[in-house]
């Protein structure tokens, strides 16, 4: 289902996978991992390369009773003073006791990210962070990745169905629908013509649209002091 | 040594090894029964208890214990259905059943056709864990401790996959190898415990004490031991019953496990 595909990605870069449903970004993405293997060609990586996943869908058995720093210990060995600091750097610091199944969609991201973090991963791939929180849910998360980044010069690669509020926090965008179409910056892309035909219509009046945030919101979208955020990564001037 | 046990107890031999015997069973059920719960194994067990007459049949043919030839069997099947896509387009209850009902045709045929065995069917069915032998009595004791060490070494990657497969996969884990290893000690189980409460039963133990405990768990763990507390628990009183009222014992073990299930769901769940 998919061919003609090249793709790379280095250390420190962000590069965001979009393509409509049926494009075969997840497919893409669990050949990248090792999941599943391709028919042809090949995928390189750094010997020893530590990746942190995210995966797209995931719930917990309700039958099963665990709370967020039982998930966390999955991850392979840490210790509770790491669990408790990935936990701390999330934002999300009450929850290390919190049932699973209890937690909201924007949580839920955030202990999946915690858990990925927790390898100190090289690459961070991440299947559709964003999808069921709102547009400032979005926004923050997207945000947050790539502070992390910025933190670890770790590489990362997302993938997304809609490019808009990604944009800011990409290096390059890869356009996928069974081959890849189209790569460049979010800027050239959203003005490329193979993108345009993908996605019908024309994003640029509200693709370009640069949010420039002054503000930071928590998880549930009240607004935060900034001082202490923005001070640590050298300001906000993200969209 | 558990004739003089017996007596110090002052109960007969046999009732001794079905206590033992019992909770032995009850040890492995209650681990395994969680992972089964969990991961919606429930129609897996059905199958491997359904496959145990083929594995009769074919342990009588070969001259070998009938366990191992229903252990042997459930391997067999625990393969089959560890490799994915094994028939593609088809769904996993599907498969199951099919598997389940034509390895259980075919253990009757192939029983009907050994005219010079005589193979008590209906004890195969119900089980009769207050004939239970002292050399079965050791098989389980050796299964305990096989597969208990097997499910302490295996435990945080059964977690892991349990929670998320792919996840479970990119961090490391061998999804395949520990699938494998969960499904063989399953079918080790299930030889054993058709013995006692048979092949109708074998699955009630493993599902009602874990689905018990999952009322006052809070962790993975906490609900491992509570099934094996209940899983112990209704194997005494279900024993006890049977003596004081003569009632069969193998089903009276599973209705007071599902007793408890009961009074459990009288508490409010925790985590």
């Amino acid at each position: 289902m998919l061919n003609a595909v090249s793709l790379s990605l280095r250390a420190g870069q962000i590069v965001t996978l979009v393509g409509p449903n049926g494009a075969g970004k997840t497919t893409l993405v669990q050949v990248l991992l090792g999941l599943i293997a391709a028919d042809e060609g090949q995928v390189e990586r750094r010997e020893g390369l530590v990746i942190g996943y995210v995966p797209q869908r995931f719930a917990v058995p309700p039958s099963l009773p665990m709370d967020v720093d039982g998930f966390l210990r999955l991850a392979g060995k840490s210790s509770l003073a790491e669990r408790r600091a990935v936990l701390r750097r999330l934002d999300v610091p009450d929850l290390q006791g919190a049932a699973l199944h209890t937690l909201s969609g924007g949580e839920l991201q955030r202990v999946l990210l915690a858990r990925a973090l927790l390898r100190t991963p090289q690459l961070l791939v991440l299947d559709e962070p964003a999808q069921g929180l709102d547009v400032h849910g979005q926004q923050e998360l997207y945000r947050l990745i790539a502070e992390l980044r910025d933190e670890s010069g770790c590489g990362v690669l997302m993938v997304s169905h809609d490019l808009h509020l990604v944009m800011a926090a990409t290096d390059q965008v890869v356009c996928l629908e069974q081959h890849v179409c189209c790569v460049g910056t979010p800027e050239a892309i959203s003005q490329h013509p193979e993108y345009l035909r993908l996605f019908g219509t024309d994003l640029r009046g509200f693709a370009l649209y640069q949010h420039h945030h002054d503000h930071v919101h928590d998880l549930h979208g009240n607004v935060v002091s900034t001082s202490s955020s923005c001070a640590s990564t050298g300001g906000c001037n993200h969209a | 040594m558990l004739e003089s046990l017996a007596q110090v107890l002052g109960m007969p031999d046999f009732l001794l090894r079905a206590v033992l015997g019992g909770m032995g069973i009850a040890l492995l059920a209650g681990p395994l029964g969680c992972f089964v719960v969990w991961r919606r194994m429930a129609y897996f067990g059905e199958t491997l208890t359904h496959s145990a007459f083929l594995g009769v049949g074919l342990g009588l043919l070969l001259h070998v214990e009938p366990m191992i030839g229903v252990a042997a069997m459930g391997a067999v099947i625990a393969v089959i259905l560890a490799r994915r896509h094994p028939a593609e387009g088809l769904a996993e209850d599907t498969l199951l059943g099919l598997l389940a009902h034509s390895s259980l045709a075919l253990g009757l045929v192939l029983l009907a056709f050994m005219e010079d065995v005589r193979v008590d069917l209906f004890a195969y069915l119900f089980g009769d864990i207050l004939a239970l032998s002292a050399s079965e009595l050791m098989w389980i004791g050796l299964a305990d401790v096989l597969g208990l060490l097997l499910l302490v070494s295996m435990w945080q990657g059964l977690l892991a996959m349990t929670v998320h497969e792919s996840l479970a996969a990119v961090e490391g884990r061998r999804v395949m190898a520990l699938r494998l290893g969960f499904m063989l000690v399953l079918a080790v189980f299930v030889a054993l415990a058709m013995k006692l409460v048979g092949i109708l039963l074998t699955v009630s133990m493993l599902i009602i004490p874990a689905a018990a405990a999952r009322r006052l768990a809070r962790t993975p763990l906490q609900m491992a031991v509570g099934a094996v507390l209940v899983g112990v628990l209704a194997t005494g009183l279900g024993l006890a019953v049977s003596m004081l009222w003569d009632t069969p014992a193998g089903p009276s073990m599973v209705v007071a496990a599902a007793a408890l299930f009961v009074v459990m769901m009288l508490f409010p769940r925790r985590g």
